[in-house]
C-alpha cells in the first residue's frame, strides 16, 4: 500500500514537473530584450528638462522627447521635428512645417499647437527664449503643421535657439502639459522620441528605465550630434546609479554595465590598462569662480583682475584629478576653447599666471584685507578640489580667506542671499559648466546676465550688456565675429567670473560597445550606440 | 496585553519628541531643495517661485501643522523632487532592506551563536584566542573595506556573486539570494563578531554556576549541558541581537551603497543630502517607530528564555 501510495506521488511530481516545464519553454524561448546599461552621471529627481538645468534632466529630456531643430556634430542646427522652413529677406518672419506623422508616444499626433505651446513654456524661462521674447518673438499655429514667427527686429540666433542643446533645450510637449503653470516641475512624461519612460520600473536613487517608443519617427538622415535618426537598436536602456565610483568600475569590468557616463578622474589611469574596457573624452567643461560683485571685495573690478592674473588654470583642472591629456594648460576664450565662438581676444595679459604681478595689482586696487568667505562644497571632490585650489591662490597674492566648509545643498541655498558675508552672505563660490552652458555670450549663464539679474553673483557691466544685445542681432557673420571678440575683451575688463580651467569628462565603456566614437560633446545620445 | 498596551501608550510621546526634533533639525539646518531643484543656473526669482510652489516659503510651525496633520490620516507626504508618495518610495525601498536585515541576522546566529559557545566551553584554548582574534578582526576593519575586498574576490575575479543590485524575490528566488550574499556577509561579520563576544562572555558566566556542576555530575552529555546554559544565557544574546536589528536600520547604509541595493538607508542618505523634507521626517519617524516596537519584541521575548519572568 505504502509503495503505490509513494509511486503514485512520484508520478504526480513528474507529471507536475513535465507541465511546469512544458509551461516555462516558452518563456525560455523569448529572446531577453536588448538592454543597454548605462551608470549616470547623476540620479535622476526632476523629470521636467524644461525647469531644471540639472544635466541629468536634461539628458532625460533627449530621451522621451524630440526637438524641432538640433545641433549636428559641427554644432549646427539642423531641421529635426521639422520639415521645412522659411524666413523674409529682413529675417522677421519665419515659417516651418512640421514632418507629417510625427506622434507622441501615446500614438496622438504631434500637431503646431503642440509646437507653439511648448516653445512659448521654453520662451518664459530659456535666456534665449526671453532674448528673443525682447524682440517681440511672437509664435502662430497656422494649420495642424505649420506655425510662425514674427518678429520686430531680426535676431541673429532662431535656428540657434531652436536647437539649443543644453540650459532648457526646447523639447516638444503636448500642447494641454505646455499649459500648465511653470511654477513647479512637470510630472507628466509624454513625449515624441526614441524612448518612452517606464515610470513603474522608477526607482529613484538606483533605477531609470526606458522602452524603445514604437511610434518614433525618424528621420532619414544619418545621426550626427544631436542631430538625424535616432532610431536605436536598442530594446531597453537603464539609467543606472551608483553612488559609489569602485562599484561601478567593477560593475563594468565585470560586464554587469555597458558604460560609465562620467567615470571620476581617478580611476582614468587604471582602467586604460584593462583591455575590456575603452575610455574616450565626454564633453568639455570649464571651472567658474563666481564672485559675489555686490559687496567688498569683489564689487571692484580692480580685484577681480588681480585674481585672474593669479589664476593657473592648469593647477586647478590638475588638482581636480584630470590627467594630462583630458585638461588644458590654458584656455584664452570663455566661450570653450574649440568651440565655434573660441577666442583669444583681451586674453593676453593673463595667459600666464604671475603672482607678483596679481600682488602688486591687489595693493593698487585699494583692497584693505577684507574677509573673503570663500564657499566650500564638502560632497563634491572635483569642486572641492576647485574650491581649495581657489583659497590657495587667493592667499597667495594676501587675501584674507575664510574658507567655510558645507554640503552643497548649503551652498545652494546661501548663494542666494543677498547680504553681505558677515552678515550670512558670502562672498565666493565655485562650479563648473558644459561646453554648451559657456560657449555663447548667452548661452553662458554669467556672461549672458544683464545688469538687474537674480543670478547668484549679481554681475552687472552695462558696455558688456550693450555688446551681448548687439551681438544678438547681428545677422552678417563677420560682424558678429567682431562683436564677439569686443565681447570678450570687455569680459576680460569686467570679470564677471574666472575661467578656472579647461577638460574633458571621460567615459569607460565595454569594449564591445559599438558607435562610442558618434558619442558627442558629453551628450547620452545611446540611440547611437549598439553591441 | 494590558503591559502590551501600556508600553504602547508610552511611545506615543516618544514619536511625539522625535517627531518634533527630526522637523526641527531637518527644517533648521542650511540648504534649501528649491535651489537643488531648480538647477546651478537658476536665478533667485525662479527659486523664490519653486519655494511658493512647493509651500517651502510658508512658517515653520504651519509646516509642521500641515505635516502632521496629513500624518494623522495615514499620508506621510510627498517627495519634493520625486513628486512620488513618500509610500510608494518607501514600498520600493523595504523589500531589500528586510532581505538584508533578514538574511544578516541569519547568518549572525547560525555562526554567531555556536561559535561563542564553542569558545566559552573551549575557554582559554587556542580555539577560544581563534574565536576572539576573528570577533576583534571582524569588529575591527570598516564594513567599506571589506566590502570591497568581497566584491574584488568573489564577484570581479570569481565571478559568482553580482558586484551591483538588487532582484526581488517574486522575480528570481535564486537570483535574489544570489544579489544578497556578500552584502549580508560583509553586515553580518560585524554583528557575528559583536555576538559572538556576547555569547562567550554570558556562557561563560553560567558555566561556572552550580546547576551546570550538577548537570555534569549527573553525566548528562556536553551538548546537553551547553542547551542548558544557552537558555540561561539567551537573555543579554537576545538583548545585543534585537540592538543589533535596530542598528541594522542605519548600519546598512555603507553596505547598501557599496553594492548599490535601492534600500531605506539610501533613500535616508539621498534624501538628507538634497533636503527632500518629507521624506528625511517621515522615514526617520518610521525608523523610530520600527527602534520601539524591536525594543518592545524583545522585551516580550524574554518570557520565551525565562517563564519566571511576568508583566
Amino acid at each position: 500500500m505504502k509503495r503505490r501510495t509513494l509511486a503514485a506521488h512520484a508520478a504526480m511530481v513528474a507529471l507536475a514537473l513535465s507541465a511546469a516545464c512544458a509551461m516555462s519553454l516558452p518563456a525560455l524561448a523569448q529572446t531577453p530584450p536588448k538592454t543597454l546599461k548605462v551608470v549616470a552621471h547623476a540620479d535622476l529627481k526632476i523629470l521636467d528638462p524644461t525647469f531644471t538645468t540639472a544635466y541629468i534632466s536634461r539628458n532625460f529630456g533627449y530621451m522621451v522627447y524630440d526637438t524641432l531643430f538640433a545641433q549636428d556634430a559641427t554644432g549646427k542646427p539642423q531641421p529635426q521635428m521639422v520639415e521645412k522652413y522659411t524666413t523674409s529677406k529682413d529675417g522677421k518672419q519665419w515659417s516651418f512645417t512640421l514632418r507629417p506623422g510625427l506622434k507622441f508616444s501615446d500614438g496622438s499626433a504631434v500637431t503646431s499647437a503642440d509646437a507653439v505651446a511648448s516653445l512659448q513654456r521654453w520662451a518664459a524661462r530659456d535666456s534665449l527664449g526671453r532674448a528673443m521674447t525682447t524682440v517681440g518673438a511672437e509664435w502662430k499655429a497656422t494649420d495642424a503643421r505649420s506655425f510662425t514667427l514674427t518678429l520686430n527686429e531680426p535676431f541673429g540666433m532662431v535656428l540657434d535657439a531652436l536647437a539649443k542643446p543644453s540650459g532648457f533645450p526646447p523639447v516638444i510637449l503636448p500642447e494641454r502639459i505646455a499649459k500648465l503653470p511653470a511654477t513647479a516641475p512637470l510630472t507628466e512624461v509624454l513625449g515624441s522620441g526614441p524612448f518612452i519612460f517606464k515610470r513603474d520600473e522608477w526607482v529613484p536613487g538606483n533605477k531609470t528605465v526606458f522602452v524603445r517608443n514604437p511610434n518614433y519617427v525618424a528621420r532619414s538622415e544619418p545621426p550626427s550630434g544631436l542631430a538625424g535618426s535616432k532610431k536605436t537598436t536598442f530594446d531597453r536602456v537603464e539609467w543606472l546609479y551608483l553612488p559609489d565610483a569602485n562599484s561601478a568600475v567593477s560593475a563594468l569590468k565585470r560586464g554587469e554595465v555597458d558604460l560609465i557616463e562620467q567615470l571620476p578622474p581617478d580611476y582614468i589611469a587604471p582602467l586604460r590598462a584593462d583591455t575590456g574596457v575603452k575610455i574616450g573624452a565626454f564633453g568639455t567643461y570649464q571651472g567658474f569662480l563666481v564672485m559675489n560683485q555686490l559687496h567688498p571685495p569683489f564689487d571692484n573690478p580692480k580685484v577681480r583682475q588681480a585674481l585672474l592674473q593669479a589664476v593657473n588654470q592648469e593647477r586647478f583642472v590638475a588638482a581636480m584629478g584630470f590627467p594630462l591629456d583630458m585638461r588644458m594648460a590654458y584656455c584664452a576664450t570663455y566661450f570653450i576653447c574649440g568651440s565655434p565662438n573660441d577666442t583669444a581676444a583681451g586674453a593676453e595679459p593673463y595667459r600666464k599666471a604671475d603672482v607678483a604681478k596679481a600682488k602688486q595689482m591687489l595693493a593698487d586696487s585699494g583692497y584693505k584685507g577684507e574677509k573673503v568667505v570663500l564657499m566650500v562644497p564638502s560632497d563634491v571632490p572635483y569642486l572641492n578640489a576647485e574650491a581649495l585650489m581657489a583659497a590657495q591662490t587667493m592667499k597667495s597674492i594676501g587675501m584674507n580667506v575664510d574658507a567655510q566648509s558645507m554640503d552643497w545643498a548649503s551652498i545652494g541655498a546661501r548663494r542666494a542671499k543677498r547680504d553681505a558675508a558677515d552678515a550670512g552672505g558670502w562672498n565666493m563660490y565655485v562650479t563648473v559648466a558644459g561646453e554648451f552652458d559657456a560657449n555663447s555670450p548667452i548661452a553662458n549663464a554669467y556672461l549672458g546676465a544683464a545688469c538687474g539679474n537674480t543670478l547668484p553673483g549679481w554681475p552687472c557691466d552695462k558696455p558688456l550688456d550693450e555688446l551681448r544685445t548687439a551681438w544678438l542681432k547681428e545677422t552678417v557673420p563677420a560682424k558678429r565675429k567682431e562683436l564677439l571678440d569686443a565681447f570678450q575683451r570687455r569680459a576680460y575688463e569686467a570679470v564677471p567670473y574666472i575661467n578656472a580651467g579647461q577638460y574633458s569628462a571621460a567615459f569607460a565603456a565595454r569594449a564591445n560597445l559599438k558607435g562610442l566614437d558618434k558619442l558627442w560633446a558629453g551628450m547620452p545620445t545611446v540611440w547611437m550606440l549598439d553591441k | 496585553m494590558g503591559y502590551i498596551f501600556r508600553r504602547f501608550l508610552s511611545t506615543l510621546p516618544v514619536m511625539a519628541v522625535v517627531a518634533v526634533v527630526v522637523f526641527l533639525l531637518i527644517h533648521l539646518s542650511p540648504g534649501d531643495p528649491a535651489a537643488l531643484i531648480a538647477g546651478d543656473l537658476a536665478t533667485t526669482e525662479d527659486i523664490e517661485k519653486l519655494r511658493a510652489a512647493l509651500g517651502l516659503n510658508l512658517p515653520l510651525w504651519q509646516q509642521f501643522g500641515l505635516w502632521v496633520g496629513k500624518l494623522f490620516t495615514g499620508d506621510l507626504g510627498t517627495s519634493i523632487f520625486t513628486q512620488m508618495p513618500v509610500t510608494q518610495l518607501l514600498g520600493q525601498r523595504l523589500e531589500p532592506t528586510v532581505s538584508i536585515a533578514a538574511l544578516t541576522m541569519l547568518i549572525t546566529l547560525l555562526v554567531a551563536v555556536p561559535l561563542g559557545t564553542l569558545a566559552a566551553y573551549r575557554a582559554g584554548s587556542w580555539i577560544d584566542r581563534l574565536v576572539m582574534l576573528f570577533a576583534v578582526l571582524a569588529f575591527s576593519v570598516p564594513v567599506f573595506l571589506v566590502g570591497y575586498l568581497l566584491v574584488y574576490s568573489f564577484a570581479v575575479q570569481l565571478p559568482w556573486f553580482p558586484v551591483q543590485g538588487y532582484v526581488h524575490f517574486g522575480e528570481n528566488p535564486f537570483e535574489w539570494l544570489r544579489s544578497l550574499v556578500l552584502p549580508c556577509v560583509n553586515l553580518a561579520l560585524v554583528y557575528i563578531a559583536l555576538v559572538t563576544r556576547m555569547t562567550r562572555a554570558t556562557v561563560l558566566e553560567v558555566l561556572h554556576e552550580d546547576y551546570i556542576r550538577t548537570a555534569r555530575a549527573k553525566g548528562l552529555g556536553v551538548l546537553a549541558v551547553l542547551g542548558h546554559a544557552l537558555r540561561n544565557a539567551a537573555i543579554p544574546i537576545a538583548t545585543t541581537i534585537g540592538a543589533g536589528i535596530a542598528l541594522l536600520i542605519g548600519g546598512v547604509v555603507v553596505t547598501e551603497t557599496v553594492f548599490a541595493i535601492p534600500g531605506v538607508g539610501r533613500l535616508v542618505i539621498d534624501s538628507v543630502q538634497r533636503h527632500d523634507y518629507p521624506v528625511i521626517q517621515s522615514v526617520l519617524l518610521l525608523s523610530a517607530g520600527v527602534y520601539v516596537l524591536i525594543n518592545l519584541l524583545i522585551d516580550l521575548s524574554y518570557r520565551l528564555f525565562d517563564p519566571r519572568i511576568s508583566y
